[in-house]
C-alpha cells in the first residue's frame, strides 16, 4: 500500500492529513503553528503518522474481533489511553526540561507541579470523548498556572518564578521534535487499560497482535504535496507546493462531491472560492489587504472581553438581539466593544453583532467570487463557531435562497485533505501547456 | 526609467538595446536642461500626464515637468516612504493619494529631484484634470506654496462614452482663452501655431511606432511585456518628449528591435534575461507598484506569464484605438487627446476595452491590480471584473497594492494570490486533459 | 450655567416642534425611500422619481422637466452592507457601498434615475457602476464646470442643463416649458432663503437650533418637494423661540469637511452635547450651494448657469480659481464668529481630506483653534469622539477666558 500526505501550514496551526492509495483518510494531525514552521511540520507530520498508525491498528482489530459492541468500546478506551500516554510524555519532556532550567529554590515547587499535572491529565483523558484538538501547549499552560498558584500560596516559592520557569521550558519544547516510540506507547496504553478493566485474555492476544503489526508497518509516504499561507517555507520541490486555493477546492469536493462554493475563514485570511463538478477551481477571492473579519478578528474579541475562543459562538447564540457592529476592523473593535459595554449592552448582544458583521464580509467575499448558486461547503476554523454558522445560514438563504451548507467534521482538514488528494494523483501543473 | 533598465540589465545577461540607450541619453538630456533652466531663462512648466499638453508647452518654448513621473521615479528610487511621512507630518492623511503625497514631501524637503539634481521651481502650474479628481487637489496643495500662476484644463469626462461637440468646444475653448494666453504670459512670446503643427506631425510618426510595438503582443508567443517593459516604452511618447525628433527616433529604434525579436523568435525581455517560454498570457487593468516593481515583476515572470495588453499604458493616450495627433486641427485634436485618455473613460467603456484585448490578445487570463491610492482607476473595478468574466468566460485574478507607499505593498500577500491564480488556470488548463480525476 | 433669563415655553409651542422634527426624522430613517415608493403608488404612470448624490444638482431641472428630485445620501447607519461591500475595495469611502445596496434591493423599482454630480473619482466612478447595472434607468454624469467664465464653463454647463432636462422630460413625457423651470426656481429660491435663514438663526441664537435638529430639518428636503419644505423651515424658526432653551457655555465651532458622505445623526448629537455649538457645518452644503437668488426673470437654464458660476459657495470640490479656499474658510470663521474648527472629514474622502493640511495652516496663521477627525457613515463608537470634542471645547474655553 503507498501512502500520500498532504500538509497545510496555516498562519495559526499546521495540519498534516495521510491519505492511501484508495483515497481512504487514515491520519490526521494538528499542531499550533510556531515562530519555526519547519517543526510545526514535522510535528504535524508525525501526529499524522502515529495516528494512521492507530487507525491501521483498529482495522486490524476489527477483522479479529466479532462482537460489535465490545469493539466500539475498546476502541474507545484504547484510544484514550493512547491520547493519555501520549500527553504523559509530552509532559515528561516538559517535566525534564523544567526542572533543567529551573533555579534550585524553585526546583521543588516545578516537580510537584508536574506531579499534579500529571494526576490531572489522568482524570481529563478518563474521558474518552475528550477533545482532540486542544494543544499540549494550551493545556498544559492553563494547567500549569492553576497548579503553580496553588504551590505559591505555600509562600516558599513565588508564583512569576514558577511560570518563568514554565515559559522558557515550553519554548524549547515546543521547538523539537517529540520522538514517539508506537509500539512502547500503545503498549502502555494497553496495559493502563488492563488494568482498569481487564477484558478477557483472548481480546488481550488480538490487541497484543495488532499493535505489533501496525508498529512495523512500513508507512511509506510515496509523495507530499504542502499548501497554506506558510507553504512557501517548506522545502519542497515547486511541484509539491499547491496554493491553498486549490487545495481547498479539491479537498471540499472530496468531502461533499455536489459543493460549488467554498467558503473558507482561516486565522489569517478569508476565502470564496467557486468550484465545478469535478472539484477544479473556477474563481475565488481572498479578503483584501485588511484582515479584517477573520479568525484572529475573533481571537482579539476573546482576549478583549477575557473569555476563551470556543466560548465565543456559545455566548452569542444566547443573545436576545443583535447590536449594530460597524467596524470589523481588529483595531477599532475594542474601542466600539468598549463603548457598547459602558452603554450597557449584554456582552451576548454585542458579540452577536460581531459575529454578524464577521458573516458580513464574508458575504461581500462570497458575492465577489461568483454568489452561492448550489451547494455551499464552509471550511476553517471559524467554521467550527456555531454562531458564525447561523448567521451564514441566515444570510445565504437571504440573499440567494436555501442553499445546502456543509460542514465536514474534518472541516480543519480540508486543505490537508486536497494536498493529499493533490499528491496522489500527482497532477503535474507545470506541465499543462497555453491553450 | 531607461537608466532603470540599463542597471537591470547591467546586472544580467540580457545585452542592452539600442532604444534603452536613446531613451536613457533623452533622460539625461532633459534633466540638463531642466537643471539649467532658470540661468538660461527657460521656464517651467508643471503637468500631469493623462491629458498633458507637450506640444503646446514645447511650442512656446517653454519646459514640462511632470510630478506624476517624479513620485514614481521616487517610488523606484526608495525614496518615496519619506517623503510620504513629510507630507503626513504636515496633515496629509494616510487615506489620499501617495503619488501627491509623494511629491509635496519632496518639495517641502527641497525638491530635489529623484535623480539627486534640484528641480527648478514652477514658473506656471498647467493642470490638466483629466481623468483624475485629483489632480484638481494637488495642484491647490502646490498653489500654497509656489508663487506662481496656475491655469486649470477641466476636461469632461467621457460619462456617456462618447465626445460630444459641446465637449470639445469646451476644451478647445479653454486651451484657446486660458492655457494659451497663460502661456505666451509667462514667456513673453507668442505661440507659434506652424511650430505646433510641426511638433504634433512629429507625435504622429511616433504614435505609429509605439502602437506597432504595442500591437505586436498580439503574437504568440509575445516578443514583449506590455505591462513590465510597456511601462518603458510609453516613457518618452506619455511625457516630456511627445512632438520631438527624438522620440521618433526612438520608437523608429524600438520597432527595429521588436522586429528582430520576432525574427529571432525571442521572448520578452526580464531583469533576469529572455523569458525562456510563455506559460500565461494576461491582461493587466491598474497601474503597477513602483516600490517593489522589481519584485512584483518577477513574480509574473517566475511563472512564465506575459502580460499582452494593459489599460495602465493608455493613461497617456489611447493611440491603439485609432487616435492621432492630428497637426491640421491642433486644438482640435489636443482636445480629443485629452478627452481620449483611459482614465477618462467610463466604466463600460473600459469594460469593452479591456473585453477588447482580453479576445484580440488571446488571453488566458486577467489581473486587476487595485491600487489604494487611486480612486479614478480602483472604484468599481470589482464589478468591472465580474462582468469581465461573465463576457469572456476568462477568470479574473485581484490584488491590491499601491503606487509607491512602500507600506501597502505585500510581496507574500500578493505572491500568494498571484500563485493561486496562475496555478488556478493551470488546473483548469489541465482539467480538459483529465489527468485531474482521481479515485472516486 | 444658563445665562439667559428662564422662561416657560408653551406647551402648545413644545408640541409643534416635536411633531416638527419627528416628521424630519422620520424621513431621515427612510432611507429605502418607501414614501417616494408610496407616492409613486398613486399615480404610477405619471409620477418618476431621480435621485441625486451630493453635493450640489440643479433639482430645478427635475421639477420643470416633470421628475421628482430625491436627494440621497446613501444609508447611513441604516443598512446591513452585502453586496456594497463587493463593489468596493475596502480603502473607499463608505458612502458608495450602501447606495449601491440600496440601489440593488429597495430602490429599484422606485428611482427612474440617478444623477452623480462631479465631485470626486468615486461618485464620478458610481455613474459608470450605475450604467452597468442599470443599462435600462437614466445615469447622468453631471459635469459641474470648473471653469467659471461664462463664455467658456457657463455655455459647456448650459449644454449640461440642456442635456439633462431633455432625459428628464423624455422620461416623464413633459413638454419642455419656460415657466414650468422658472416656477421651479422661484421656489428654490424661497427654499434657500428659509435654509439661509435657519443658519443664520444658529449663528445669531445656537441655543435655539440644537445641531441635530439643524440637520434633520435640512434633511427633510431630501425627499419632499421645495414649498412644503421651506413651509415647514419657516414653522420650525418661528418657533425657536418660543421654547425654552436656555443658552449654555459651551463653544461656537464650525464643522467643515462633511459635505458627501454624512456623520450617523448620532455623532452630530455626541459633538453637540460634548459642549460644542454648530454655529455652521457643511454636512448640507447642497442645499445652500448657492449663496444667492437664481434670476427669476432671465431664461430659466442661463440663470441657473450665472448663479452657479457666479454665486455659488467656495467648495472643496470646486477649483478655487484665485482665492485660496483656506482663505475663504478663515474668513467664514470669522464672520460666523467661531471659536473654533472642527476639521470633519469621511474616511478616504479625496475632496475633503486634501484640503485639510492648507485648511490647518491657514487657521493656524489666523490664530483660530481647530481639531481634525475622521468618520464613516456607519460610525458605531462616539466615546472617543465625545472625549475628543469635549476637550476641545474645554480647551477653547480657558483659552478665551486666560
Amino acid at each position: 500500500m503507498k501512502y500520500y500526505l498532504g500538509i497545510d501550514l496555516g498562519s495559526t496551526t499546521t495540519k498534516a492529513l495521510l491519505i492511501d492509495e484508495n483515497e481512504e483518510i487514515i491520519g490526521r494531525g494538528l499542531t499550533n503553528t510556531r515562530c519555526n514552521y519547519f517543526v510545526a511540520t514535522e510535528v504535524a507530520k508525525s501526529e499524522a503518522l502515529n495516528s494512521a498508525r492507530f487507525f491501521l491498528l483498529k482495522r486490524e482489530l476489527e477483522k479479529a474481533l466479532i462482537d460489535d459492541s465490545l469493539k466500539e468500546r475498546l476502541f474507545d478506551e484504547l484510544g484514550a489511553n493512547f491520547r493519555l500516554e501520549q500527553q504523559l510524555s509530552h509532559l515528561d519532556l516538559l517535566n525534564e526540561t523544567c526542572e533543567k532550567t529551573a533555579p534550585e529554590n524553585v526546583k521543588d515547587g516545578v516537580s510537584s507541579i508536574f506531579k499534579q499535572l500529571k494526576t490531572d491529565a489522568q482524570e481529563i483523558f478518563a474521558d474518552v470523548k475528550t477533545d482532540q484538538s486542544r494543544f499540549f501547549r494550551d493545556m498544559a499552560g492553563s494547567a500549569y498556572c492553576a497548579a503553580a498558584t496553588k504551590v505559591s500560596e505555600s509562600g516558599k516559592v513565588s508564583f512569576d518564578s514558577l511560570v518563568a520557569v514554565y515559559d522558557k521550558a515550553i519554548l524549547q519544547v515546543e521547538n523539537q521534535v517529540p520522538e514517539i516510540d508506537f509500539q512502547q506507547m500503545a503498549r502502555k496504553a494497553q496495559a493502563a487499560m488492563k488494568k482498569q478493566n481487564g477484558q478477557k485474555a483472548e481480546m488481550h492476544e488480538a490487541v497484543d497482535k495488532a499493535i505489533s503489526s501496525a508498529a512495523v508497518l512500513d508507512l511509506k509516504i510515496e509523495q507530499m504535496v504542502g499548501t497554506g499561507y506558510g507553504r512557501q517555507r517548506l522545502p519542497f520541490e515547486k511541484s509539491q507546493i499547491r496554493s491553498e486555493i486549490l487545495c481547498h477546492g479539491l479537498g471540499a469536493h472530496f468531502m461533499f462531491p455536489n459543493t460549488r462554493t467554498v467558503l473558507d475563514i482561516g486565522g489569517q485570511d478569508t476565502k470564496a472560492i467557486q468550484i465545478d463538478d469535478k472539484g477544479v477551481v473556477t474563481n475565488f477571492q481572498m479578503n483584501d489587504r485588511c484582515a479584517a473579519g477573520c479568525g484572529r478578528y475573533l481571537g482579539y474579541i476573546a482576549d478583549e472581553l477575557n473569555v476563551g475562543l470556543h466560548e465565543l459562538g456559545p455566548l452569542s447564540l444566547a443573545a436576545d438581539r443583535a447590536c449594530q457592529i460597524c467596524s470589523t476592523c481588529t483595531v477599532f473593535a475594542g474601542a466600539e466593544l468598549r463603548d457598547l459595554l459602558s452603554l450597557g449592552e449584554s456582552r451576548e448582544n454585542i458579540l452577536s453583532g460581531l459575529h454578524q458583521a464577521i458573516v458580513l464580509r464574508a458575504m461581500s467575499l462570497l458575492a465577489r467570487s461568483g454568489g452561492v448558486e448550489n451547494e455551499f461547503t464552509f471550511t476553517g476554523g471559524v467554521a467550527k463557531n456555531g454562531a458564525v454558522v447561523k448567521a451564514l445560514d441566515e444570510l445565504v438563504a437571504e440573499n440567494y435562497g436555501e442553499r445546502k451548507l456543509n460542514i465536514h467534521t474534518d472541516s480543519i482538514f480540508t486543505g490537508a485533505l486536497g494536498a493529499a488528494l493533490y499528491a496522489h494523483r500527482a497532477i503535474d501543473l507545470e506541465g499543462a501547456e497555453v491553450a | 526609467m531607461a537608466e532603470k533598465i540599463a542597471q537591470d540589465g547591467a546586472n544580467s545577461s540580457v545585452q542592452k538595446d539600442q532604444s534603452m540607450e536613446i531613451q536613457k541619453r533623452m533622460l539625461a538630456a532633459h534633466a540638463e536642461k531642466l537643471w539649467k533652466a532658470k540661468e538660461e531663462g527657460k521656464k517651467v512648466v508643471y503637468t500631469f500626464v493623462p491629458g498633458n499638453l507637450t506640444e503646446l508647452i514645447l511650442a512656446s518654448g517653454a519646459l514640462p515637468v511632470y510630478p506624476e513621473i517624479n513620485a514614481l521615479q521616487s517610488g523606484m528610487r526608495n525614496l518615496s516612504a519619506d517623503y510620504i511621512q513629510e507630507a503626513e507630518r504636515i496633515g496629509h492623511s494616510e487615506d489620499v493619494c501617495t503619488y501627491v503625497k509623494c511629491d509635496v514631501g519632496m518639495m517641502l524637503k527641497g525638491n530635489v529631484g529623484p535623480t539627486g539634481v534640484k528641480l527648478p521651481e514652477p514658473d506656471l502650474l498647467l493642470l490638466s484634470y483629466t481623468g483624475c479628481f485629483v489632480f484638481m487637489k494637488w495642484f491647490e496643495n502646490l498653489k500654497q506654496h509656489y508663487n506662481c500662476p496656475c491655469v486649470m484644463l477641466h476636461v469632461p469626462y467621457q460619462a456617456d462614452g462618447v465626445v460630444t461637440d459641446a465637449m470639445k468646444q469646451y476644451v478647445v475653448d479653454q486651451i484657446r482663452d486660458d492655457v494659451i494666453p497663460a502661456l505666451e504670459k509667462v514667456t513673453g512670446k507668442k505661440i507659434d501655431m506652424d511650430e505646433l503643427r510641426r511638433r504634433m506631425q512629429l507625435s504622429r510618426q511616433a504614435e505609429d511606432d509605439l502602437v506597432w510595438t504595442l500591437q505586436s503582443a498580439k503574437r504568440k508567443p509575445s516578443p514583449i511585456d506590455a505591462y513590465f517593459v510597456g511601462v518603458y516604452y510609453i516613457g518618452p511618447l506619455f511625457s516630456a518628449f511627445r512632438g520631438t525628433e527624438d522620440a521618433v527616433e526612438y520608437y523608429r529604434a524600438l520597432r527595429a528591435e521588436v522586429e528582430d525579436r520576432i525574427k529571432s523568435n525571442l521572448g520578452p525581455m526580464t531583469p533576469e534575461g529572455v523569458l525562456a517560454k510563455e506559460r500565461y498570457r494576461l491582461v493587466v487593468e491598474g497601474p503597477p507598484n513602483w516600490t517593489s516593481f522589481r519584485d512584483f515583476w518577477k513574480i509574473f515572470y517566475d511563472e512564465g506569464a506575459v502580460v499582452v495588453a494593459s489599460s495602465y499604458t493608455k493613461v497617456g493616450g489611447l493611440y491603439d484605438r485609432g487616435f492621432r495627433h492630428d497637426p491640421e486641427h491642433p486644438l482640435e485634436s489636443l482636445a480629443e487627446y485629452c478627452m481620449g485618455c483611459y482614465t477618462n473613460l467610463n466604466i463600460p467603456s473600459r469594460i469593452d476595452l479591456l473585453e477588447h484585448y482580453i479576445r484580440e490578445y488571446n488571453a488566458d487570463g486577467f489581473i486587476v491590480n487595485s491600487i489604494k491610492s487611486c480612486n479614478s482607476f480602483s472604484a468599481g473595478q470589482l464589478l468591472m471584473m465580474r462582468e469581465l468574466e461573465q463576457r469572456t468566460g476568462v477568470p479574473g485574478g485581484f490584488i491590491e497594492s499601491d503606487l509607491v507607499d512602500p507600506r501597502y505593498y505585500s510581496q507574500a500577500n500578493i505572491k500568494n494570490r498571484l500563485e493561486s491564480y496562475f496555478q488556478m488556470l493551470a488546473q483548469r488548463r489541465a482539467a480538459g486533459s483529465a489527468v485531474l480525476h482521481g479515485v472516486s | 450655567m444658563s445665562k439667559t433669563m428662564e422662561r416657560p415655553s408653551s406647551q402648545a409651542a413644545e408640541a409643534a416642534h416635536k411633531e416638527i422634527i419627528d416628521s424630519c426624522q422620520r424621513i431621515y430613517y427612510d432611507v429605502r425611500l418607501e414614501a417616494i415608493a408610496a407616492w409613486k403608488k398613486e399615480d404610477p404612470a405619471a409620477r418618476k422619481a431621480v435621485a441625486y448624490l451630493p453635493v450640489y444638482a440643479p433639482r430645478e431641472i427635475f421639477v420643470g422637466s416633470g421628475v421628482r428630485p430625491v436627494a440621497t445620501f446613501g444609508g447611513g447607519d441604516q443598512v446591513n452592507v452585502i453586496r456594497g461591500d463587493s463593489f468596493y475595495q475596502s480603502y473607499i469611502c463608505h458612502l458608495p457601498r450602501s447606495v449601491v445596496e440600496l440601489g440593488l434591493s429597495s430602490w429599484k423599482d422606485t428611482l427612474e434615475g440617478l444623477v452623480a454630480p462631479a465631485i470626486c473619482d468615486v461618485i464620478r466612478n458610481v455613474s459608470g457602476v450605475w450604467k452597468v447595472l442599470f443599462p435600462d434607468k437614466l445615469t447622468y454624469f453631471l459635469d459641474l464646470p470648473q471653469n467659471f467664465q461664462s463664455k467658456c464653463g457657463g455655455k459647456f454647463y448650459l449644454s449640461q442643463l440642456q442635456e439633462l432636462a431633455e432625459h428628464l422630460s423624455k422620461m416623464s413625457g413633459r413638454k419642455p416649458d419656460a415657466d414650468a423651470y422658472r416656477e421651479a426656481i422661484v421656489s428654490y429660491n424661497r427654499n434657500r432663503r428659509a435654509v439661509r435663514a435657519l443658519a443664520k438663526m444658529r449663528v445669531e441664537n445656537p441655543h435655539w437650533v440644537p445641531a441635530w435638529e439643524y440637520y434633520l430639518l435640512v434633511r427633510a428636503g431630501d425627499q419632499m418637494d421645495a414649498d412644503t419644505h421651506t413651509d415647514l423651515i419657516e414653522k420650525y424658526i418661528d418657533l425657536a423661540g418660543e421654547l425654552n432653551r436656555p443658552e449654555q457655555d459651551n463653544a461656537r465651532i464650525m464643522v467643515v469637511g462633511g459635505f458627501c458622505e454624512q456623520p450617523p445623526l448620532n455623532l452630530i448629537r455626541t459633538i453637540e452635547r460634548s459642549g460644542c455649538y454648530l454655529v455652521d457645518d457643511d454636512f448640507t452644503l447642497g442645499y445652500r450651494f448657492l449663496e444667492q437668488d437664481a434670476d427669476e426673470n432671465i431664461d430659466p437654464f442661463q440663470s441657473l448657469v450665472d448663479v452657479y458660476l457666479k454665486h455659488s459657495t467656495y467648495s472643496s470640490v470646486k477649483y478655487e480659481g484665485d482665492t485660496p479656499k483656506s482663505k475663504r474658510l478663515v474668513e467664514t470663521a470669522l464672520a460666523k464668529r467661531a471659536d473654533g474648527v472642527l476639521l470633519m472629514s469621511p474616511s478616504f474622502c479625496d475632496p475633503s481630506l486634501l484640503d485639510r493640511p492648507h485648511f490647518q495652516k491657514a487657521l493656524e496663521d489666523a490664530g483660530i483653534p481647530y481639531s481634525t477627525l475622521q468618520y464613516a457613515e456607519n460610525l458605531g463608537q462616539f466615546a472617543p469622539i465625545r472625549e475628543q470634542t469635549g476637550t476641545f471645547a474645554e480647551a477653547i474655553k480657558l483659552w478665551g477666558e486666560g
